[in-house]
């Protein structure tokens, strides 16, 4: 193997890292408060304004519904104003972002609702108020649950990744496509395929051993 | 926050009404003109099966619920129409606790205990002390830093009484807190409740289905059946002298006095012909409670009395026993007589041949 292709794989692999990284925080960072909004904001509930809740899960259902590759192209001009160009590695971290942020809000949705409804009343019962009863009680209690929904969040934007070639995005996904495909070098697909397989694995056991950590339910699980 | 001094009772309920709306327009009524004074320093029990509507009477004290007519007040002070900070003020004055606990599974002990303190906005360096000595008043000093799924059940429920504790409040509600216990955890768990109400004159007013929970801790009981109460007063009064029906199939549960089986299929309404016996259900209550009148009964009288089941309780430091008894027919009304003129309940319940 020459060290021209393992340099190659290396800077792949480092842009790769790159764009997952920075897009999931920044879809953590969005998707968060997105997801708190939709577990409590339906009629009754701490945050109660229905409308809203509605309207906003709309628009997240109808970000999820389109395909990726598509909205990578489609939403070029808003890439464009935000990151300045539409085209390379940065610019690729607004479509994987914009994808990031509604499907971590479901999984901090779903992980919410999980929480006891019994907790939000006694907390409500000591006299916290909707925000306290979020941060205190919600967010904690959903740690676990949010922990592995961001696993499975970056082990999904690892997959985007290897689309925002078509914007010039590069990348393990792009290097496959142009050298293991295009020109037509398959050990250079066999080793974007194997290292996206490590990734995927260490991620992914990394997250659980950190959900592990948060989650003080388990009787196996007993901390100091 | 002053404690009103003109009304002086800890909890009132005013005519109190709730309605729910129900699916396809129309309400239903939960809970219909309620009124009932909770005094303060007591226990009170309510009992009801499920559906009664109790729950939703307890959670109206600390504005979970809101009545829709009528009002509540805790200390003078009207839940139902207090405003969303002076609720937030309300419950830090009143504590919860609750069957299932409801502990937050991501904190250890301490850090449950400390929760409303944080809520209220307490200090840290206040907190910390507090919490201590709460964690230790419900014996849990060696669980301190353990987290609930550590906990047995018994465990839980002081840890949620230590938490309900840690604001300070009047007014202790516990929503069958010992349902989901043993008995034996539940002696222990009411034991607890009882010391923390002598000790710091604290106000429990408490909902449950188990008539022997208000035996053992309650000096007052109000049963609720279908939204309304059915009969209110001190426990040892209901317990000696039920009126309603409700309270009475209730009681049979707790004093585990039913006649015999093989007695009751045999057991009749009207007196049939010959030689027959009158079955009856006596209540020792009273002065007279401990007096051994059956004895003095079938010596005076002549009559042969046959003892099929009985029990003495305790209510507090007052005994009170039922016993049932049969009799040769033709001389049960004049034992009903001596019994009555003892300031003893009797009640037939019916004859077998």
């Amino acid at each position: 193997m020459s060290a021209n292709l393992v340099n190659m794989l290396m800077e792949a692999t480092w842009q790769t890292l790159y764009m997952v990284a920075v897009s999931t925080l920044l879809g953590a960072i969005g998707g968060l408060p997105i997801g708190v909004f939709l577990a409590c904001s339906q009629k009754g509930e701490l945050l109660s304004s229905p409308t809203v809740n509605k309207v906003l899960g709309v628009v997240v259902n109808a970000t999820r519904s389109v395909p990726f590759i598509i909205l990578v192209v489609a939403i070029i001009p808003f890439t464009r104003i935000v990151a300045g160009t539409s085209i390379g590695t940065t610019a690729a971290i607004v479509p994987l972002t914009i994808a990031a942020v509604p499907f971590i809000a479901r999984l901090v949705e779903n992980s919410i609702r999980e929480v006891d409804s019994g907790l939000i009343e006694a907390a409500r019962s000591m006299g916290a108020t909707p925000m306290q009863i979020i941060r205190k009680v919600l967010i904690p209690e959903a740690l676990p649950g949010i922990t592995l929904g961001l696993t499975l969040a970056v082990v999904s934007l690892l997959g985007y990744s290897a689309m925002v070639g078509a914007v010039g995005g590069e990348g393990l996904g792009d290097l496959g496509i142009r050298y293991g495909y295009q020109r037509f070098m398959p050990e250079v697909m066999g080793l974007v395929v194997l290292i996206l397989i490590v990734l995927v694995q260490l991620v992914q056991t990394i997250g659980e051993w950190i959900a592990r950590r948060v989650d003080k339910r388990a009787p196996s699980n007993r901390g100091a | 926050m002053q404690t009103d001094t003109t009304t002086g009772a800890a909890i009132t309920f005013d005519a109190v009404g709730k309605a729910f709306p129900k699916k396809g327009g129309g309400s239903v009524m939960a809970l219909e003109d309620i009124s009932l004074s909770v005094e303060p320093g007591t226990i009170t029990g309510i009992i009801g099966r499920s559906g009664a509507g109790k729950s939703t009477l307890l959670r109206m004290v600390n504005g979970l619920e809101k009545p829709t007519s009528g009002a509540v007040t805790v200390a003078g002070r009207d839940v139902g129409a207090a405003g969303a900070a002076d609720l937030r003020e309300i419950r830090r004055e009143v504590g919860m606790i609750f069957q299932h606990f409801n502990l937050l599974s991501s904190r250890t002990v301490r850090e449950n205990v400390a929760l409303p303190l944080e809520i209220s906005g307490t200090p840290a360096r206040e907190i910390a002390p507090r919490v201590d000595d709460l964690v230790e008043r419900v014996g849990l000093q060696d669980f301190r830093n353990r987290y609930p799924a550590e906990l047995s059940g018994g465990q839980k429920q002081r840890v949620g009484i230590a938490r309900a504790l840690a604001t300070q409040p009047k007014v202790l509600l516990s929503d069958e807190a010992t349902s989901a216990l043993d008995p034996e955890t539940t002696q222990t768990v009411l034991e607890l409740l009882g010391d923390i109400n002598r000790d710091l004159g604290l106000t429990i007013l408490l909902i449950t289905h188990e008539m022997a929970v208000v035996r053992d801790i309650a000096s007052h009981v109000a049963v609720i059946e279908d939204g309304h109460i059915v009969e209110d007063g001190s426990t040892y009064d209901v317990f000696t002298a039920p009126q309603h029906p409700t309270t009475q199939s209730f009681l049979s549960s707790v004093t585990g006095v039913t006649l015999p089986h093989f007695i009751a299929r045999q057991l009749r309404d009207t007196r049939p012909e010959g030689n027959a016996r009158e079955v009856m259900r006596i209540t020792f209550a009273g002065e007279n409670a401990t007096d051994p009148l059956i004895a003095e009964m079938s010596r005076d009288l002549g009559l042969q009395v046959n003892i099929l089941a009985g029990a003495v309780e305790e209510i507090g430091p007052r005994p009170f026993g039922n016993l049932l008894i049969s009799v040769d027919a033709d001389g049960a009304e004049q034992a009903r007589a001596f019994l009555e003129r003892n300031q003893q309940r009797t009640e037939v319940l019916g004859y077998v041949g």
